[in-house]
């Protein structure tokens, strides 16, 4: 991809997998970024994904620590309702999504509109939920004996003790906004703000074809795109399989 | 469900038994901090699933169009209408097809390879973090990005074309009626392999080492340990796969629309989420938009409860 998008002519030869000296030049990350604006695209993305994370981890935590360790009338019935909420495909729900927030509440084209139906994520509850069950519950009776409150528990040893899982939380998370076409695609006609993946999408689909090189341009953007994800997945790869939910530190 | 002999409990190993002491007498229970702390989730999903969902619903069975915010204008209850106008239209037939072709060729590709996969990489000392790494890579990049390469190597005279010479389809590969949608399928397989492959690494940790070690006593090959012990103790994770490759078709939106330029020769790549995108909001009928939603959402959970039966398998 990177290759592809440093090439003046699209060579789609076997031999063009490989660099080819003569045939390369940075003209096509300018072309790209003169159609779209690839600075303003990764700071729409970036404050899209910032914010879903933000939500997801601080109430994802509350919810969590609610679900795994106190007992509440409701509890069971909640917990349900997250299982169940993660089969019900977002798509099915994006066109009353699209007439409450674009059409109701006049959010369209704005960041808002972008993160609220992905403020919350159900996986992220039930992850939390799993590595709190697994604090062995010893901890939080000696603290509560000592005079410690809910919300002094969880902050100063229930916290500490599922860091791993919130870095879980915030990588996976950080795939779907960043990554997400549909939605900010449904609302946001205006350009400057746009995420890249649709700014990225809108190229293809309209410009591309009247472009001297669309394929070199596209595979620019592509990198751009592709490579904040791809690092921090390389970065902390490790912690990919600490979503093993049946594993981890045993109580 | 068929009760399954499955040696280790895949979910959920840390589940308490359910206490109902203390809840008497207590409106809340015995920490009603514990509501307040999930409060902002539970009224989440109520305005963010379960209303919009309803909606959905209601505006099936309604008049429904756009008009400017505030503006009270009559909707008028039309009954099966649009269930009607949309059972009618064989372009709406033609996009269930199409997600029906999208499923034969992923699901069971979906299971197979990354079943393989995950425990060759299981086995595997050398290499595993290359290996993983390689798989994932594909998973955490954009459809968005990737479509732009699979563009490149799939055109009339991409990479793979080239390769194949003369063999090359003729209509190529996403402007063929008949091979459109089955490369979608293919691009969406490789693509999300890797989260796949994932869950059954995870499974594979929760399937005794002891039942490997006994089969082999038994003189249990390498093949058919596999089929005996490694099969059966995942088949959880198998149902969730199965299941959760069912509800990626039923939603494929991205791939037809920038693969195939909106849904391919003659909507032969049409998938049912494009034609509400298409319905909904560029043709302003979100009521007939609303109705194929509806008939989506029994078709999926009828699908799911099909496979629950087929695949059997404990509560996950």
């Amino acid at each position: 991809m990177f290759i592809g998008s440093l090439q003046t002519e699209p060579d789609p030869t076997v031999a063009g997998a490989f660099p080819n000296p003569g045939n390369l030049t940075t003209q096509n990350y300018a072309d790209i970024n003169e159609r779209i604006n690839l600075f303003q695209g990764l700071l729409n993305s970036g404050i899209f994904t910032g914010g879903v994370i933000l939500c997801t981890v601080v109430f994802g935590v509350l919810a969590g620590y609610s679900l795994a360790v106190l007992q509440w009338r409701g509890r069971e019935a909640t917990f349900a309702l997250a299982l169940l909420v993660q089969v019900v495909p977002f798509q099915l729900l994006m066109i009353p999504l699209y007439v409450m927030i674009a059409r109701d509440y006049g959010l369209a084209d704005t960041h808002l509109g972008m993160i609220l139906p992905f403020a919350i994520n159900s996986s992220a509850v039930i992850i939390f939920r799993q590595y709190f069950i697994q604090v062995p519950k010893e901890l939080f009776e000696a603290a509560r004996i000592d005079g410690a409150g809910e919300l002094a528990l969880l902050w100063r040893i229930a916290l500490p003790l599922v860091r791993p899982a919130m870095l879980t939380v915030i990588l996976l998370t950080f795939i779907g906004p960043w990554n997400e076409f549909l939605w900010p695609f449904l609302i946001t006609k205006e350009a400057s703000m746009q995420p890249l993946a649709v700014s990225l999408a809108n190229y293809i689909s309209n410009v591309a074809a009247t472009a001297s090189n669309p394929f070199g341009a596209t595979l620019a953007g592509a990198f751009v795109l592709a490579v904040p994800a791809v690092t921090l997945f390389i970065v902390f790869q490790r912690y990919f399989t600490s979503t093993n939910l049946g594993s981890g530190v045993k109580g | 469900m068929t009760a399954v002999a499955t040696p280790g409990p895949v979910t959920d190993p840390g589940s308490r038994p359910r206490r109902s002491r203390g809840a008497r007498g207590r409106p809340f229970g015995r920490n009603p901090l514990g509501l307040l702390f999930s409060a902002p989730y539970i009224v989440f999903v109520l305005a963010v699933f379960a209303y919009p969902l309803i909606f959905s619903v209601w505006m099936s069975f309604q008049d429904y169009f756009f008009s400017a915010p505030g503006a009270q204008v009559d909707r008028p209850f039309v009954g099966l209408a649009n269930y009607e106008q949309v059972l009618s239209d064989p372009a709406v037939w033609r996009s269930f097809g199409n997600v029906g072709i999208f499923l034969i060729i992923n699901v069971p590709l979906t299971v197979v390879l990354s079943l393989v996969l995950a425990s060759a990489l299981d086995k595997a000392v050398r290499g595993r973090t290359f290996l993983r790494v390689s798989y994932y890579v594909p998973y955490v990049t954009a459809s968005v990005a990737v479509v732009g390469v699979w563009l490149f190597l799939f055109n009339g005279n991409g990479l793979v074309n080239q390769i194949l010479g003369p063999l090359a389809p003729d209509p190529s590969w996403l402007v063929n009626s008949s091979l459109a949608m089955p490369t979608i399928a293919l691009f969406v397989t490789w693509k999300q392999l890797g989260f796949y492959i994932l869950l059954y690494l995870a499974a594979l940790q929760n399937v005794p080492k002891e039942l490997y070690e006994s089969a082999s006593t038994d003189g249990a090959g390498r093949i058919r340990s596999f089929f005996s012990v490694t099969v059966p103790g995942v088949r959880p994770a198998t149902l969730l796969v199965v299941l959760l490759s069912t509800i990626t078709g039923a939603n494929l939106f991205t791939e037809p629309y920038l693969l195939t330029g909106g849904g391919g020769p003659n909507g032969a790549s049409t998938s049912p989420v494009l034609l509400m995108y298409q319905k909904g909001l560029e043709q302003g009928t979100p009521d007939t938009a609303a109705a194929i939603g509806v008939i989506l959402v029994i078709l999926v959970l009828g699908i799911a409860l099909l496979q629950r039966r087929l695949v059997g398998g404990d509560e996950s």
